[in-house]
């Protein structure tokens, strides 16, 4: 909502000197979001003056200008180039002298134009900010509206500040100058001069014929007709002014009239052609299959929930979104049948939702304007059309009213003080609650307070009585209905800066859970290795999955998708981490940075496959268990991953030698690294998934399930993803790690006896997995052994094809005693055995 | 110890000839003093305190000595022995002080070379500053809860007062999750988990929600559909604004520093009655740019304040749908977006810095914000 300041003073006694910065300021205080206040960039001087001379000059480029002398109330006269030629000698016109500054931020000063010094400009409406006043040329004032000299900025009250306010849901009263001056009066503690407050002249009956068939959605209906007037009539200036500053654009004096009331009052108005209206008018549903063509010249299907503004020749307009351009007012209209009409919030809602049409009627209708309004609104146009446009008011009217007056609550009187926790006296409460217009009394005998009045039963500042007030709010507030919705509006008034601070001590907490202390383990284990963590969108789609070699049938392919995505092209949400990270790797290698090291957690999606949609439940009592679950039902499953993304080279060449470029181990070591940092030992072994090197690819699970997987890219993928060759990745279910680790961990007391060192070497086929044969010795063992670990990997011709040699370093130690040359010699050999037994392993000698 | 010598054969030095024990003694000393290096005192050491050198054969020769000798012979010995002792001890002391010295000169390194293990990565802003709310509101004794981002429609809205053909519900752009009508959407907000929490637990709820959020705007400077936010609930006996306002300048205060503050602004949320946007005092300026064109601040462009986040009283019909019993709790809830926070305390200047994954963005942080 633009306000002009201009438009306030008309009905608030505001301070003459106050700025719109000033009244921006309070109106803040009081709860409206003032975005931004338009200062009026206009500075002078700019002065009346009157035509003394001119001459007509054609030019070369076929236009003719003329030079004039003008008289400003100077001692000489002011000579200046116009292009315009509307006026006459003798008339009063405005000019800009050099050195002001017009509208938009356009400097004047005199220059050579057209064989000429041009000592400033004669102004046309819309330079002056005016808009268009249908002349094409510059602006002639009435004679004698001033003399020469005369300060034209305050002759056209041409400085004003506007006031763009974003008015929120609950506030539609302010989607009007009313709400907003009612707000400024009683922030500056001064009276509102209510623009409604007009004296009505109809008859309350026999108007233009109207059935209103549904009562529910339609409360008030009124219609004024106003007959002769002159279409051709332009609006005056000081009305388009407002309405441009309020950010309309002009069009007629008949529609120009009807937005400047909406503005003023918040009532919006509609206006029919008397002319093209044939037959009663009725309000009725939609019947399937009608159709409108609306102002907009767009044609409409209708819905049968749609309300409709009808009458004998079908529907004439969407009920409070918009009319039709069948009996739309023209420049040929006389005769005006205004509409004023009150209709349902949801109604109007749903039918702008409906026909993705948000128009100045419906964004008001949708917060609900004041039920009181209409008959006021009506007679507002109507004085204004007789005023500007010389038509003829009838008495006749028509009037419908079904809306039922709003109902008292009823709240403690302390209740306010008791929400806010501040002194407020129960005088403070009831001169805040009339200023914003609603009723206070003492509520009557065995009255009992509202419910939804939240904790007024707990212990609370004490500020006053029990004693019970019965609040009717006014009809413009349709927002107020619970005893919170009243304590707002006292306790803004009385200065939210004026409650207290007072930090709530809380019972004690446990910190962060498990879960939440393993996630920044993990992020900080991952930070040491050298990896960056970053962000990215979790949507996703076929390319994606395509880049990355997955199968037609992969279970991945399957996502939870979105119904309006941002990108037809990545419909889908992520169910695999790396899908995003990836992309993320591609621009940062497209932007030089091909050595990488990236992670990132967040959560994957998988669907649920069959899943019901999930109920809107009801919202006056707590859901069921039951209910909860079916809500939770319709979710899919949403577990945290963690991806890691390696490109290049992972050390780099230096003076030292040569770098080491990233391997699939570096990947398998990095997925190792993520589990202990939980506390987790998992399973290893080789695996083939996309979009990994099908050779390259460590498989971890945890008690038999499958965690995820780390290793080398397929070629394929990180060509696709335009990644160096060999890079590799990780991916894994953090969650199911971390809910896999420990939930402690119980010392063991170490031995301080001799450790006894045993190497093995082993030659086994080379599709035996080290880590199987290192379990196995491990096995073997027993439970002398205190750690194997491997340190040679051979193959070549002195084992033969096919084979490779593994060598393990074995340590034992005793908890009791000093290990015996025996029983070293034991445990190696039946650690061996279970290899050889195992795998076929032969001993390496030597 | 070996017996009486007794094929007594005076060799060299006479254990009773105190002149000759001193001077083995003095050339002992001399030679020892001598030796350059640690290799010459190893040769100095094995020739004058070797097995066979005179004063290990003198001391051998005491034994045989006529008892009525031994002692003085004894003492002679000893004191020689102990003198060549030490002052062998003394310069290998010396002499290994001087080859340190040598040799730590001569490996002196350049340390500035850089090195091939990997450096420290870097966490993404946006997480640290997470952490850092969470840290704050754990020390106050609160939870930090989390819920899921694809998320029930009645979580996302209705439970939260955002009623079906509320202006409210429309102006948070969704994202709704196949098939129409699905009653799922990507949840717009951190509040949902609000009402999980409220759904789940028993008064008193003291949590903080950080988490990642959805709406359809398009990526731009300022904006972006994947953002993360930071929400707060209280529900407790006797909670009320004052406890709202407390909380927010401790949250203040730990976030920004010493001696700075909230400021409540009157505004409109479904979900809390009464309602208010939340302002930061400048915590660069703190006010000293308002009205004074001499000091302009760009953080806060010279208004004293930065607008922050919203925050309220837990609307009634909120308790309700979730179950909380109105008549003994209120609460209050706050929220804050954590790309706008990091915009104006880091200096972030373009949102899409934050959401583009580029590893210079995080780098440039570390671990600390």
């Amino acid at each position: 909502m633009r306000v002009p300041l201009s438009w306030l003073h008309e009905y608030v006694d505001l301070p003459a000197e106050v700025t719109g910065r000033d009244v921006g300021e309070k109106l803040i205080r009081a709860g409206l979001e003032v975005e931004t206040v338009e200062e009026s960039d206009l500075t002078g001087p700019l002065v009346v003056g009157k035509v003394l001379t001119y001459d007509d000059e054609p030019q070369k480029n076929g236009k003719t200008i003329r030079w004039c002398s003008l008289d400003i109330g100077k001692d000489e006269p002011q000579w200046v180039v116009c292009g315009a030629n509307n006026f006459e000698v003798g008339d009063l016109v405005v000019v800009v002298l050099p050195g002001a500054v017009l509208p938009g931020g356009f400097a004047i000063s005199a220059r050579k134009t057209y064989g000429h010094v041009s000592s400033g400009m004669i102004c046309s409406s819309s330079e002056l900010g005016l808009g268009d006043d249908g002349t094409h040329g510059i602006v002639v004032l009435e004679p004698g509206e001033a003399v020469p000299g005369d300060d034209a900025i305050e002759l056209l009250a041409l400085r004003d500040d506007v006031l763009d306010i974003a008015v929120t849901p609950d506030r539609g009263y302010c989607l009007s100058i009313r709400g907003v001056a009612r707000e400024a009066a009683t922030a500056y503690g001064v009276e509102l001069k209510d623009p409604a407050g007009l004296r009505l002249t109809g008859s309350g009956q026999g108007g233009y014929p109207v059935r209103v068939d549904d009562a529910a959605a339609c409360s008030v209906f009124v219609t004024r007709t106003v007959t002769g007037i002159d279409p051709k009539a332009l609006s005056p200036r000081w009305m388009q002014k407002r309405l441009l500053a309020s950010g309309m654009r002009p069009i007629s004096i008949g529609v120009d009239i009807t937005n400047y009331v909406m503005l003023e009052l918040g009532q919006p108005i509609h206006g029919y052609d008397k002319a093209r209206l044939s037959g009663e008018i009725v309000v009725r549903r939609a019947t399937p299959g009608e159709k409108l063509m609306t102002l907009d010249d767009q044609t409409r299907e209708l819905d049968a929930e749609d309300l409709l503004i009808t009458d004998d020749s079908g529907p004439i307009g969407v009920a409070g979104v918009m009319g039709g351009a069948s009996t739309e007012i023209s420049d040929a209209t006389a005769d005006v049948v205004i509409e004023a009409a009150h209709f349902h919030p949801i109604v109007i809602a749903r039918a702008s939702r409906r026909h993705k049409l948000s128009s100045e009627a419906s964004r008001r209708f949708e917060r609900e304007v004041d039920p009181l309004l209409p008959r006021y609104a009506a007679q507002r146009v109507a004085d204004l059309l007789v005023d500007l446009a010389g038509g003829t008011l009838e008495a006749d009217e028509t009037v419908v009213d079904t809306h039922a007056l709003p109902e008292p609550t009823t709240i403690r009187a302390d209740h306010s003080a008791r929400v806010a926790g501040a002194s407020i006296t129960i005088e403070e409460t009831l001169r805040h609650l009339r200023s914003v217009g609603c009723t206070v009394e003492p509520a009557p005998a065995g009255a009992v307070p509202a419910p939804l009045a939240a904790g007024v039963h707990a212990p609370a500042t004490e500020v006053g009585g029990d004693d019970l007030l019965s609040v009717t709010p006014p009809s413009w507030r349709p927002d107020l209905h619970d005893p919170n919705d009243f304590a707002e509006e006292v306790i803004r008034l009385f200065g939210y800066d004026n409650v207290p601070s007072i930090l709530p001590p809380a019972p004690g907490g446990q910190g962060l859970t498990v879960a939440q202390r393993r996630r920044r383990r993990v992020a900080t284990a991952l930070v040491g290795a050298g990896l960056t963590e970053v962000v990215s969108y979790p949507f996703t789609g076929a390319a994606d999955f395509d880049a990355m070699g997955l199968p037609a049938d992969d279970p991945r392919r399957t996502t939870v998708k979105l119904v309006n995505p941002l990108s037809d092209e990545e419909p889908s949400m992520q169910t695999m981490l790396l899908a995003t990270l990836l992309r993320t790797a591609e621009r940062n290698a497209g932007r030089g940075a091909t050595d990488l090291a990236i992670f990132q957690t967040g959560l994957v999606f998988l669907p649920k496959g069959e899943s019901k949609p999930a109920p809107l439940l009801p919202v006056e009592h707590r859901p069921s268990d039951a209910e909860i679950q079916t809500l939770n039902d319709a979710l899919p499953d949403q577990p945290l991953h963690v991806g890691v993304v390696l490109t290049g080279s992972r050390t780099p060449t230096g003076w030292w030698g040569k770098g080491q470029p990233v391997s699939w181990a570096d990947a398998v070591q990095l997925a190792r690294t993520i589990a202990s940092a939980v506390g987790v030992e998992p399973k290893v072994r080789n695996g083939e998934v996309a979009p990994w090197h099908p050779g390259r690819c460590a498989e971890f699970s945890v008690d038999g399930k499958v965690v995820g997987h780390a290793g080398e890219l397929h070629p394929k993928v990180c060509q696709a993803f335009g990644l160096p060759a060999r890079s590799s990745a990780v991916e894994l279910d953090l969650e199911a790690l971390i809910t896999a680790g420990p939930s402690s961990i119980a010392a063991h007391p170490f031995s301080s006896y001799p450790v006894a060192k045993e190497d093995v070497a082993l030659i086994v086929p080379a599709d035996v997995a080290a880590a199987e044969v290192e379990a196995a010795l491990a096995e073997g063992a027993g439970e002398l052994l205190e750690s194997v670990r491997l340190f040679d990997l051979y193959t070549g011709e002195q084992i033969g094809e096919g084979k490779k040699s593994l060598a393990f370093a074995l340590r034992f130690r005793a908890a009791d005693r000093t290990l015996k040359e025996n029983e070293v010699a034991d445990a190696r050999q039946a650690a061996v055995q279970v290899a050889v037994d195992r795998f076929g392993a032969v001993q390496r000698v030597g | 110890m070996s017996g009486p010598n007794t094929d007594y054969d005076p060799v060299e030095v006479t254990p009773l000839h105190a002149e000759e024990v001193e001077r083995t003694r003095d050339e002992a000393l001399k030679a020892f003093t001598e030796a350059a290096d640690l290799a010459a005192l190893q040769d100095a050491k094995g020739t004058h305190l070797g097995e066979k050198s005179p004063i290990a054969l003198a001391n051998r020769e005491i034994g045989a000595l006529p008892p009525q000798a031994r002692k003085e012979a004894g003492q002679r010995i000893g004191a020689a022995r102990k003198a060549i002792n030490e002052a062998f001890a003394g310069r290998l002391a010396v002499l290994e002080a001087e080859h340190e010295e040598r040799m730590l000169a001569t490996e002196r390194v350049d340390a500035t070379l850089p090195w091939h293990t990997p450096e420290l990565g870097a966490r993404h802003p946006l997480s640290l500053i997470s952490e850092q709310v969470a840290d704050v509101f754990t020390a106050l004794g609160w939870d930090v809860a989390e819920g899921p981002e694809v998320e029930a429609e009645w979580l996302n809205f209705d439970a939260l007062n955002f009623l079906p053909d509320h202006p409210a519900r429309q102006m948070q752009d969704t994202f709704f999750v196949e098939p129409a009508g699905s009653g799922t959407v990507l949840r717009t907000h951190t509040s949902p988990v609000q009402a999980r929490s409220m759904l789940t637990r028993k008064p008193p709820i003291y949590v903080v929600v950080p988490g990642r959020v959805f709406r359809t705007d398009e990526l731009d400077a300022t904006h972006t559909p994947v953002f993360y936010q930071v929400e707060g609930l209280v529900v407790d006996e006797g909670i009320t604004l004052a406890h709202l306002k407390g909380t927010l300048d401790h949250f203040v205060v730990s976030m920004f520093g010493e001696g700075l503050e909230a400021r409540l602004r009157p505004n409109f949320f479904p979900f809390t009655e009464p309602s208010a946007e939340v302002d930061l005092k400048c915590f660069v300026c703190r006010g000293a740019s308002v009205g004074n064109p001499d000091r302009p601040c760009r953080t806060c462009g010279s208004e004293g304040w930065i607008e922050w986040g919203g925050c309220g009283v837990v609307n009634p019909r909120v308790l309700q749908a979730c179950g909380i019993d109105t008549d003994r709790y209120s609460g209050f809830a706050f929220g804050m977006g954590l790309e706008r926070t990091l915009m104006f305390r880091n200096g972030v200047e373009d949102m899409r810095d934050m959401v583009e994954g580029d590893v210079r963005f995080s780098r440039q942080f570390g671990m600390e914000i």
